[in-house]
C-alpha cells in the first residue's frame, strides 16, 4: 500500500508541475511538451486507481491524436504569444473582481446545500462492482448499451459540425488542375512527344 | 446486467430514425449528384418531413418511454412535433424560389433543416437532461450553420457568429444549472427529479439550479432579458432561413420549456412561476416598445416573436393544464401566422432583388391587392384583433392566467398587446393609405400556396376552433 500511496504522489506532483508548465512556458511548443507529461501522468492515476481503460484510452486518444494534434497546430500557426498576453494586466482586476463575487456566490450556495433523501437511492452505481465485470465492458454497457441513444445523437451532432464546416468554408476554385485517372490512362504514345534532353542543358 | 435495450425501442423513436437516415441518405445523394442536386433534395426533404409526420400520427397512443427512459413519447410529444415539422416544411417550401434567384441553393440546406428538426424532435421528446442536451445541441448547431449560410454576406456571416457565441452561453448556462440539480437530486431524469423534490426541502442549490436552467431556455425561446441575439440574427441571416427561424425551433423550444418546467419541477411550482412571470411581462412590453421604432422588417418581425413567446409564457405562467393547452394553441396558432407572414416577406421583391424595409410595403393595396388583404388579415391577427385567430390564441392563455390569480400578468399582457397593436396596424396604413412605391414582382406560386393556406386558416379558425382546441387540451393532459 505504501508503494501505491508514494506513485500517487509522484503522479500527482509530476502533473501538478507540469499543468503549471503548460500555461507558463514561454514556448507554445514547450507547453505543448509539458501538456503530453501531464496526461502520460494522469494516465497513471487512474491505472492506480483500478481504471486501466480509461488510462490507455488517455494516452492513446489524448497523447497520441489530441497532442499531437495540438502540436501541428502549434508549429503550423506561428501565433505571437507575448501579443495575446499584451492586454492581461489592463483587464485582470476586472476579471479577478467578477471571479470573487462568483466564488463568494458558490460559497453561499455549497453553504446551504441540501441533498434530497432519495438521492442515495438514485446515485447507487448504475453500474455492477468491479470483480464481477471488467470496467472495459462496463463502461461499454453504459456507453452502447443503456446510452445508445445518446451515443447516436452525439454522432449526429458531430456530422453536423462536419457538414457545416464544409458548408461554410469550402470553396471549389475555377482553373484548379485535378487529376483525372481515367484521362491519364487513356492516353495513348500517339499524343506524346518524347524530347531527349541533354544533361545541362535544358529545354 | 439486464440488457436495457429493447428493440420496441426502435419503434418508438421511429419518426426521428426516419429523420436521421433519411437526411444522410439524401446527404450521399447530394454529394454525388453535384450541383443540380438541390431540386430533388428540396422535394425529397419535404417528403420526408411529411413521412415523419404520418410515422408520428400513427405511432401508438399512450405515454410510452424508450432507452432507458431518456426518450418520452405522449400526446404533448406528438401534437408538439407534427407542429414542428408543418413549421420545417413550410420553411422549406418558403425557401424554394428565393434560394434559387439568389443563387444560393445549396442542397446542405435542406438537409441542415432536416437535421435541425431532428434536434427539435429528441427536444419535445426529452424525458432526461442528457438527451434534451442532445436534442438541444443537435438544434443549435445545424441552426447556427443556416444562419450564416450566405457566408460571401458579412452579415449573415455576422448573425452565425453571434447566434454562435450567445448560443454557446446559454448552452453552458443549462448545463451548469443541470449539474447543480443533479447534485440535489442525484439524477437526471425528469420524473426522478420530480420524485426526489417531492419531499423534503429546497435548497439554495436547486433554485440555483432553476434559474441557471430557465436561462438557458428562455435564451432559447429568445425570451426577454435573453433576447438580445434575436433582432440582428433575424435581421443577418437570408430571409428564408429567418423564416424557419421563427417558426419550427420556437415551437420545439417552448415543447421543451413546458416539458422542463412541468415535468422535472412540478412540485416546487411556486419558485419557478415568478421567474416565469418576469420573463413574460418583461419579453412582451418589450416586444411591444422596441417594435414601434423599427423601419425592417425583419427586424420588427424579431421584436414581434419576443413579445409572442411572453403571451405565450403568460399559460405556462399560469402552471395549470388550461394553461398549457393554452400555450399550444398559441404556438400552433403563432406558427401558422408566422410562416404566412414571412410569405409576404419574402414576396418583397422589387426590380433590384430583395428589400426589406416597411416603407416598400406602401401602396401594396393598389398594386397587389390580394396579397394586400392578406397580409393585413395577418397583421390584425398577430396583434390579437377578434375575430382572427391570433384573438384566440391571446384567449386562451390569459383565461388560465385569470383562473390561476394571476390578474396583473393578464393585465400587463393586455395592455402590452394594445401597445403592440400600433405597430401591426401601421403595417396596415401604409399599404393601403400611403402613396404606391415599386411595384413588387409577381408572387412564386409556393409563396402564394403558403399565403393561401395560412390567411385561410387565420381567417376561418373561428368558425370551427374545435378540433385544434380539443386536441391541444388532450396534448396538455398528457402532461399532468
Amino acid at each position: 500500500m505504501i508503494i501505491a500511496s508514494l506513485f500517487f504522489y509522484l503522479f500527482a506532483a509530476i502533473t501538478v508541475a507540469a499543468a503549471f508548465m503548460v500555461i507558463s512556458a514561454r514556448n507554445p511548443v514547450h507547453s505543448v511538451l509539458f501538456l503530453i507529461l501531464a496526461f502520460f501522468n494522469s494516465a497513471g492515476l487512474f491505472v492506480l486507481l483500478g481504471a486501466e481503460f480509461v488510462a490507455m484510452i488517455l494516452v492513446i486518444v489524448y497523447v497520441g491524436a489530441v497532442a499531437v494534434l495540438f502540436l501541428f497546430v502549434v508549429m503550423m500557426l506561428d501565433i505571437d504569444f507575448s501579443e495575446l498576453r499584451e492586454g492581461m494586466l489592463q483587464y485582470l482586476p476586472i476579471g479577478v473582481t467578477i471571479g470573487a463575487i462568483l466564488l463568494i456566490e458558490l460559497f453561499m450556495v455549497f453553504g446551504s446545500w441540501v441533498i434530497a433523501p432519495e438521492t442515495a437511492g438514485f446515485a447507487a452505481s448504475p453500474t455492477p462492482p468491479i470483480d464481477r465485470i471488467t470496467n472495459t465492458e462496463a463502461i461499454g454497457q453504459l456507453l452502447y448499451t443503456k446510452y445508445v441513444y445518446l451515443f447516436q445523437a452525439a454522432g449526429m451532432v458531430l456530422l453536423i459540425a462536419m457538414i457545416g464546416a464544409i458548408v461554410l468554408t469550402l470553396r471549389h476554385k475555377e482553373g484548379v488542375k485535378r487529376q483525372v485517372v481515367a484521362d491519364q490512362v487513356a492516353r495513348t504514345p500517339a499524343g506524346v512527344q518524347l524530347k531527349d534532353v541533354k544533361p545541362g542543358q535544358g529545354l | 446486467m439486464q440488457s436495457p435495450f429493447h428493440s420496441a425501442d426502435l419503434t418508438t423513436a421511429s419518426p426521428e430514425l426516419l429523420l436521421a437516415g433519411g437526411a444522410m441518405a439524401l446527404l450521399m445523394f447530394g454529394v454525388f449528384r453535384g450541383k443540380d442536386a438541390t431540386g430533388p433534395v428540396n422535394v425529397l426533404s419535404i417528403g420526408l418531413l411529411i413521412a415523419a409526420g404520418l410515422a408520428v400520427l400513427f405511432s401508438s397512443s399512450g405515454t410510452v418511454t424508450a432507452f432507458a427512459d431518456g426518450f418520452v413519447v405522449d400526446g404533448f410529444a406528438r401534437f408538439m412535433k407534427i407542429l414542428t415539422l408543418i413549421g420545417s416544411t413550410g420553411a422549406i417550401i418558403l425557401s424554394l424560389h428565393v434560394m434559387r434567384v439568389e443563387r444560393m441553393n445549396r442542397f446542405e440546406y435542406p438537409i441542415l433543416i432536416l437535421l435541425a428538426t431532428l434536434g427539435m424532435l429528441m427536444m419535445i421528446s426529452a424525458n432526461d437532461m442528457i438527451s434534451l442536451y442532445m436534442g438541444l445541441e443537435l438544434q443549435s448547431l445545424a441552426l447556427y450553420v443556416v444562419a450564416a449560410l450566405n457566408r460571401d454576406s458579412v452579415r449573415s456571416s455576422e448573425a452565425g457568429l453571434k447566434y454562435f457565441v450567445l448560443g454557446a452561453l446559454s448552452s453552458g448556462m443549462l448545463l451548469y444549472g443541470a449539474s447543480l440539480v443533479y447534485g440535489f437530486t442525484g439524477t437526471t431524469s425528469f420524473p426522478q427529479i420530480a420524485a426526489a423534490i417531492n419531499h423534503g426541502e429546497t435548497g439554495l442549490g436547486l433554485v440555483f439550479g432553476l434559474v441557471f436552467i430557465i436561462s438557458g431556455l428562455a435564451f432559447k425561446i429568445s425570451a426577454v432579458p435573453f433576447h438580445m441575439w434575436t433582432p440582428d440574427v433575424y435581421e443577418g441571416a437570408p430571409t428564408p432561413v429567418t423564416a424557419f427561424f421563427a417558426a419550427a425551433p420556437k415551437v420545439a423550444a417552448m415543447a421543451m420549456f413546458i416539458r422542463v418546467v412541468v415535468g422535472a419541477f412540478p412540485n416546487i411550482t411556486a419558485d419557478w412561476q415568478q421567474i416565469i412571470v418576469f420573463i413574460s411581462i418583461a419579453s412582451m412590453v418589450l416586444g411591444a416598445f422596441a417594435a414601434i421604432g423599427q423601419t425592417n422588417i425583419k427586424r420588427l418581425m424579431a421584436y414581434s416573436s419576443i413579445g409572442h413567446m411572453g403571451f405565450a409564457l403568460v399559460g405556462l405562467a399560469a402552471g395549470t393544464e388550461d394553461g398549457v393547452r393554452g400555450v399550444i394553441v398559441y404556438l400552433a396558432i403563432y406558427l401558422v401566422m408566422t410562416l404566412g407572414t414571412f410569405a409576404c416577406i419574402l414576396a418583397m421583391r422589387g426590380r433590384n432583388g430583395a428589400v426589406e424595409n416597411i416603407s416598400d410595403l406602401a401602396g401594396l393595396a393598389r398594386n397587389n391587392p390580394m396579397m394586400a388583404f392578406l397580409l393585413a388579415m395577418l397583421m390584425f391577427s398577430l396583434a390579437g384583433i377578434p375575430p382572427l385567430a391570433g384573438f384566440f390564441a391571446k384567449f386562451y392563455v390569459f383565461l388560465a392566467a385569470i383562473e390561476a390569480g394571476l390578474y396583473v400578468l393578464a393585465v400587463i399582457g393586455v395592455l402590452a398587446s394594445v401597445v403592440g397593436a400600433y405597430y401591426y396596424v401601421r403595417i396596415v396604413k401604409i399599404m393601403y393609405f400611403d402613396e404606391p412605391a415599386e411595384e413588387f414582382e409577381p408572387m412564386p406560386v409556393s409563396l402564394k400556396a403558403v399565403l393561401a393556406v395560412s390567411g385561410v386558416l387565420t381567417i376561418a379558425f373561428f368558425v370551427y376552433p374545435g378540433p385544434l382546441v380539443a386536441a391541444a387540451g388532450s396534448a396538455a393532459s398528457s402532461l399532468f
